[in-house]
């Protein structure tokens, strides 16, 4: 019987190779992010001169820009405000996206105490998400 | 102030890659950077700050995750048990909202914080001892390893009931206030539960970015996230946290902690004035 505050050094490399791959898919969420976000840059740019937005009071975004649907509607069509806004949509993905993931990565390592506390945090999470839209 | 569009971006993106870099080594998530820039340099209306601080500190969160990930700094179950007490507790911040003044509770947690930037500038042994954790810690697998010199070194986690009631609390103070759960998270996690401090931050790195995508669907429904503010600052903090995590891996914990200490105590200041003011 091993001390139970012992380190487990098997299911730590095992786990690393899940971190790995949690890793690189973030890295992966990142780069599409930001590709997202300067091709709205660079779309958005050259019109900008001339209308340079005013910030000092709130006036909220367009309706085409408070839903998922809008945004997509949008950025396929070129609008280049649009197509930012889905650079950020896939912002916000990234996090949920991780938490998803890691359900699957106590699953494969049959961690079901994990798994219910990750699915927790999940529902938690789109709870809050969708209560709001 | 007459700028053009592109001198505007280029400005925020400057103060984006500073909130991304003190962002991700704090494990604060880079708010305290672009919500004055923004309301104070600019005069822009707070609710595109809050939108905006949002997308600021998911992109923090996102940009370093990947390297504490990979790296082995970030205590993933420490992160998803701890998000469990933080989320209800914004739930019920939220719904206090209501009833408690939120300006009084700005001024009271500023004070707390004051507090925490002095304990937290103090020095003191990095991890407890592997063989310390509570029984309940062994039971839930929260105690790991992280990399010292390039040497995975064991530690110990310690109460787990004081830390998952301070995120908790952390929790309620971020729905009532918006702002400051990171700082929270950050304290619960070193002086309750005596992680290493590289863990602490890193894990809170994790959970902030979890907690605020909870929130952006409000945020965006409401129409606070404009593309024109985000585009820069996206940019710029996704660069300034991928060289704040490349930092961090290189830093002794001590000068972190007085970064972090810094960045609290400017922190405590900003909640005292804005309580102060009725700003929150």
């Amino acid at each position: 019987m091993a001390q139970p505050a012992k380190f487990d050094i098997t299911a730590a490399r095992a786990e690393h190779k899940i971190e790995l791959f949690i890793g690189n898919l973030l890295r992966v969420c990142v780069i599409a992010t930001v590709a997202v976000v300067v091709a709205g840059a660079a779309l958005y740019m050259p019109t900008a001169y001339s209308s340079f937005p005013d910030y000092h009071k709130f006036h909220s975004e367009p309706d085409a820009f408070r839903s998922v649907t809008g945004i997509l509607g949008g950025a396929f069509t070129g609008n280049a405000k649009a197509v930012i806004e889905a650079g950020m949509l896939l912002l916000i993905l990234t996090p949920i996206l991780r938490v998803a993931v890691s359900v699957f990565a106590f699953l494969y390592e049959k961690d079901y105490l994990y798994v219910v506390l990750t699915l927790m945090v999940l529902g938690l999470l789109l709870f809050s998400l969708l209560g709001g839209a | 102030m007459h700028l053009n569009i592109a001198e505007f971006a280029a400005i925020l993106f400057s103060g984006a890659v500073l909130a991304g870099f003190l962002g991700s080594l704090t494990g604060l998530g880079g708010g305290i950077v672009i919500v004055p820039l923004l309301t104070l340099v600019f005069g822009v209306d707070l609710r595109y700050a809050i939108g905006t601080s949002l997308i600021t500190v998911i992109a923090t969160s996102s940009g370093a995750a990947s390297a504490y990930v990979r790296e082995g700094y970030s205590n993933i179950r420490i992160g998803m048990f701890l998000e469990i007490a933080t989320t209800i507790g914004a739930l019920v911040g939220a719904f206090l909202g209501g009833i408690l003044s939120p300006d009084f509770i700005a001024v009271i947690f500023g004070i707390a914080l004051l507090y925490s930037a002095y304990m937290s500038s103090r020095p003191r042994a990095e991890h407890a001892p592997a063989d310390s954790s509570d029984p309940v810690a062994v039971r839930m697998k929260l105690p790991s390893t992280y990399p010292v010199n390039g040497e995975m070194i064991p530690y110990g986690v310690h109460n787990v009931a004081a830390g998952f009631g301070l995120m908790w609390l952390a929790g309620i103070l971020s729905g009532l206030l918006g702002i400051g759960s990171g700082a929270m998270k950050v304290l619960a996690m070193d002086h309750a539960m005596k992680l290493p401090f590289k863990v602490s931050t890193t894990t809170s790195n994790f959970m902030i970015g979890v907690t605020a995508a909870a929130s952006a669907g409000v945020y965006l429904h409401r129409g606070y996230i404009d593309p024109v503010l985000a585009m820069p600052v996206v940019l710029g903090v996704l660069a300034g946290s991928m060289v704040g995590a490349k930092i961090l891996g290189r830093s002794a914990p001590r000068t972190l902690r007085i970064v972090f200490s810094i960045v609290i105590f400017l922190l405590a200041l900003e909640m005292i004035y804005n309580g102060a003011t009725g700003k929150i």
